[in-house]
Formats: C-alpha cells, structure tokens, sequence
C-alpha cells in the first residue's frame, strides 16, 4: 500500500535566509494517527504549511494519495482539511457562513445536514448564528475545526489543537479524532504535551531544527529508548554509596533512604543481580523495591538535548 | 473548474456589501448626489453649455466615474487586504482553487459592487438633471469594463498594501486627482493647448470621454482610442494578477 502522504527531500529556506526544513523525509500511512514533536520554532508548522499549499517549498516534492502537491494541486489539496495554530478567524460573519463558505471552498455542493450534523458533534449547534468574534477562544478553536472537516477531507491537519484549549474541549477534540480515524481519516497532529501524543499517536516524528531526527512507532519507540529505574527503599538510612559501586549508574535520594538504579531495559545485561549482590556484600539492607520506565516526555527532551 | 469556490468567494464578498450597506452604498451615493445637487441645479444653471450639453448633464459621466474608479479600487483591495491581514487567507491558500477562480470571486465580487453603485449613481444623478443616453448598450459596456479593470487593479493594491493606510493612498492621492484633472468637470478643449497636449498621459481622460460619448455622442478623444486604452489598461492589470499567482508575491512564503 503507497503512503498517503510522501515526503521526498523537502527543504525550505525562507526569503530571511532562515533554514526552516533541511531533507525531510516522511511517509505518512493511510489511517494512521501522526504525531510530530519538537520544540518552538523547529519546523512543524512549515512542514504542515507546505503539505497543505500555504507555504512554497524551497526543494524536494511531496506527494499526497500519489498526487504532486504543485502539479496536482487541486486532487491533493480536496483530500485535506487544516486546522492552522493560530486563531485566523472571521469576524463578523456567523459560524454558519463560514463553514458553509468553506465547503464551497472546497469545491463540494451545499450540504446542510452534513453541516449540521458537523455543527452537534462539535457542541456548536446552538450557536450557528453567532458572529464569530462573539464567541470565546475555546468556541473559536472548534470552529477552525468545523472549517476544517466541512469538505469530508480524508487527512486531517490538527497544528497544535489543544494549545490554550481547557480539559472538556480537548476531551471532545480526542473523541472527535478518534472517531475520525474510525471513518478512515488520516491524522496528522503536532503537539507540546507529550501525554497526548503517547495517549493517541499510533507514530511519532521527533524534529528538531528542521530536521526530522527521529520516526518511530509509538510503542517500539519507549521500548527502544526507554530506561527503567529502580528505586530500592532502604531498611536504614546510608550517608554515602559504599566503595565498589562506582561503577552503577547509582543516585542517592530520600535523604539517604533510596537508591535509584538507571539501568537499559535492552542491555545485554542489566546488572540487576549484581548489584543487588554486592549490596548484600556491604550489608545494605532494603525493604520495598519498585521499577519504571520512562515516559515519552523524558525520551523526547533526551532525544531534544542530544542533537541541540 | 471548482464552480462552487467561485460562488462561495463571490457569496461571501457580496454578503460582507450587504451587511455594511450604509458605508459601502449608501455613502457614495449620496456623496455624489451632493455634486449634482450643487453644480447640477444649482450653479450649473448659471453655467454655459458645453458642447451642446447643459452643465449638470456634461459632468454626469465624469462623476460616476469617479465613483467607480475610487469604489472598485477599494472594494477590491480590501476584500482581499482584510484576510491577508487577520490571516484567513490561509483557507483560500490551502484550497483546491486555481487563481483564476480565486480572482473571479473577489474581483467578480467587487466589480458587481461597483456596477450596482454607478447604476445607483446614474439614476439619482436623473433625478436632479434631465439627460438621455444615445448608447446605452456602450453606456454598460464602459461601466463594466471600467468596473473589472480597477478592481482588478484593486486586487494587486490589497495584496502589495503590507498595512491598511496604503489601501488609501493610491485612490487618494492618485486616483482622485487624475479623475478631478482628466475632465470631469470640463471637456479638454478649454484648456490651454499646452495643457492639452499634457492632460493626453492622464489615463482617466479616455475612461471619462469614452463613458461620457456613451451619453451624450461627444468625445475630447476619438472613441475607438478610449476603448482601447481601457482594454489596455484591463491587461496590464491581468497581467499584474497572473505575475502575483505566479511569483507567490506577498501572497505565499
Ligand atoms: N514567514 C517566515 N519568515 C521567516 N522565518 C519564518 C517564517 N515562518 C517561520 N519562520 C521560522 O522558521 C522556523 C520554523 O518555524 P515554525 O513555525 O515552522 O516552527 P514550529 O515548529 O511550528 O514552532 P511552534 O512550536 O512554536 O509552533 C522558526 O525559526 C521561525 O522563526
Ligand atoms: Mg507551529
């Protein structure tokens, strides 16, 4: 199966001088949900602004469902729906006009049951003639949406949708994704909280400085660059690591009370057994032991610093 | 072609006319009124014929001209700066719409405008001064043509404009006066020759004597040269509009 979206060498230089992109590389999989982490200013809303035909690429094609996106204008651009960062919003006209306007946009017939049925599933039923600036930054965030899935696209671009966003919305908004993907939908999100993107993501795309560093699915991703630590809780209380335990990546913490053993779940050889045997030589007591591993959040700031 | 876009584009402009009908209609039309309430009834009588024509009907085509011209240029410019300015632009951008389509709605829309205003002006205008129209079919063809050309010149003006007070400038300080000096408020042949000769670079001058042969059968210039100087100036300004579209100028990064 050809990816929905390909990707192919693309760079971008804006008129500034600024290297926003350097050589991206990406496939996209149909029906798959996306997630693309990165610090501010890394290259996430150009790399979308490009797909989507807002931005000019400086080198390098993309394709989406076979289509160029330059070439085939048009048959790639009807497959997607774009829900941009920032609040661009109409001011004065309802929220009815305007989703109405951007179906037609998009070259598909009136469609009011559609619409409506887009208007409920989005709360936003009861207030279809309101002006937009009448409405709250919340509302206006899921008008941008409506906008956006009102010409039925295939792919989805969410940049940044729950930024400023309070907990029922983004609730809604992952309910709505979720959904999506069950029809099929192909979505591309970036995000700052990483809790979201190990929540829904199936993928995960690292970039940094515009450069893709990493593209890995979500599961394998922990478990290849995951640590584990374990904490020991200490029968009594030491001041200081005993001699012949310099060699573990060892941390006294609790005023003494703990020992925290950072260790690689896919090291050949963990060093469990020894350790706890030389703790036995010293006559290091402990009554309760518990392991984690690390979260996304901690890979990516890792994975962030490494390449700073 | 995505007919749908077009008449979404069209729909909304139109609809944003609606909705500031005061400002958008009702202003010019009554700003213009006032001139023909002034020198049409009430100095024109005092004034001598021109060329056969009673004052206040001689200066009936320059004005809704003027009106046109300085409409159309900020119908269109706004229509167009408003979303490059809140950042809506990005829907026109990421749609499948080509810039042909995108021009005919804005453009289509604005022009629309203006021709529903300079019918508006023309009928008022009836009611202070009598006139007949020879041509009338030429009448709406130099209405039209006018219409589209400055607001495909509008067009270009909101998307070069990086900040709302140039959309004024160019109606304002170049517009209008070449309007006032290209003849509306007399024929040419009063000035001084060496004013003559030098009014013929002002471009306003064949839309003013074209539209007002339209009237009245008179010309300061010969007809077939005011038509084709507004067909010129129509491609110049799509010429503008292709170079924009194809250069992505101040539209794309
Ligand atoms: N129009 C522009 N002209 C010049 N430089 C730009 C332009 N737009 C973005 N940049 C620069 O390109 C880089 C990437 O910006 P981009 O908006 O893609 O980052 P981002 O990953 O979306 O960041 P954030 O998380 O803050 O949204 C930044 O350094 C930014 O300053
Ligand atoms: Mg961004």
């Amino acid at each position: 199966m050809h990816p929905i979206i390909s990707v192919k060498q693309l760079g971008k230089q804006y008129a500034s001088g600024h290297s926003a992109l350097e050589d991206i590389n990406l496939d996209i999989h149909k029906g798959e949900i996306f997630a693309l982490l990165g610090p501010n200013g890394a290259g996430k809303t150009t790399l979308i602004s490009i797909i989507c035909g807002i931005v000019n690429p400086s080198h390098g094609g993309v394709t989406v469902d076979g289509n160029d996106i330059l070439t085939s204008y048009r048959a790639s651009r009807s497959l997607i729906g774009l829900v941009p960062q920032e609040l661009f919003t109409n001011t004065f006209e309802t929220v009815w006009a305007t989703v109405t306007f951007s179906r037609g946009l998009f070259g598909k017939p009136a469609n009011p049951a559609y619409l409506e049925q887009l208007l409920r599933s989005l709360s936003l039923w009861e207030k279809k003639d309101s002006k937009i600036m009448a409405l709250s930054g919340g509302m206006k965030r899921r008008v941008l949406i409506a906008k956006a899935l009102a010409h039925e696209p295939k792919i989805l671009f969410l940049d940044e949708p729950t930024a400023g966003v309070d907990v029922d919305l983004r609730r809604d908004m992952w309910n709505l994704v979720r959904k999506l993907r069950e029809q099929g939908v192909t979505i591309i999100l970036t995000t700052h909280y990483i809790e979201e993107a190990e929540e829904m993501a199936d993928r995960i795309g690292v970039i940094n400085k515009g450069r893709l560093i990493l593209v890995e699915n979500k599961h394998s991703l922990i478990n290849k660059l995951g640590k584990k630590q374990l904490t020991l809780h200490l029968q009594t209380a030491i001041s200081a690591l005993p001699n012949g335990l310099d060699h573990y990546e060892l941390e006294l913490t609790g005023n003494g009370s703990q020992l925290v053993y950072t260790y690689d779940v896919h090291a050949q050889h963990t060093g469990i057994a020894e350790l706890l045997k030389t703790l036995n030589d010293h006559q290091i007591d402990f009554k309760d032991l518990q392991s984690s591993q690390s979260s996304l959040e901690d890979i990516f700031v890792n994975l962030v610093r490494e390449h700073a | 072609m995505n007919i749908y876009a077009i008449r979404a584009i069209y729909l909304f402009e139109m609809a944003r006319t609606w909705r500031t009908l005061m400002q958008s209609i009702a202003s010019p039309v009554i700003s213009t009124s006032l001139y023909f309430v002034v020198f049409g009834s009430a100095i024109g009588s005092r004034m001598v014929e021109i060329d056969g024509i009673s004052y206040g009907a001689f200066i009936v085509p320059g004005l809704i001209m003027l009106s046109l011209l300085t409409e159309s240029i900020s119908n269109a410019s706004f229509g167009i700066h408003m979303p490059k300015f809140t950042g809506t632009i990005y829907e026109v951008l990421s749609a499948p719409v080509s810039p042909f389509e995108i021009v005919t709605g804005f453009v289509g829309a604005a022009a629309s405008k203006s021709i529903i205003l300079g019918i508006l002006i023309l009928a008022t205008a009836r009611v202070f001064v009598p006139f007949e129209i020879a041509h009338p079919w030429w009448m709406l063809a130099f209405l039209v043509l006018t219409a589209l050309t400055f607001s495909l010149f509008g067009f270009i003006i909101g998307i070069w404009a990086d900040g709302f007070d140039k959309l004024q400038v160019i109606p304002a300080m170049i517009i209008t006066p070449l309007t006032f000096l290209g003849g509306s408020f007399y024929s040419i042949n009063m000035l001084p020759p060496v004013w003559q000769q030098i009014t013929l670079f002002n471009p306003v001058v064949y839309l003013i004597s074209g539209f007002r042969w339209s009237f009245y059968g008179v010309a300061d210039v010969s007809v077939g040269l005011s038509l084709f100087m507004t067909l010129m100036f129509l491609l110049i300004c799509l010429f503008g509009v292709w170079w924009i579209f194809k250069t992505g100028y101040r539209l794309k990064h």
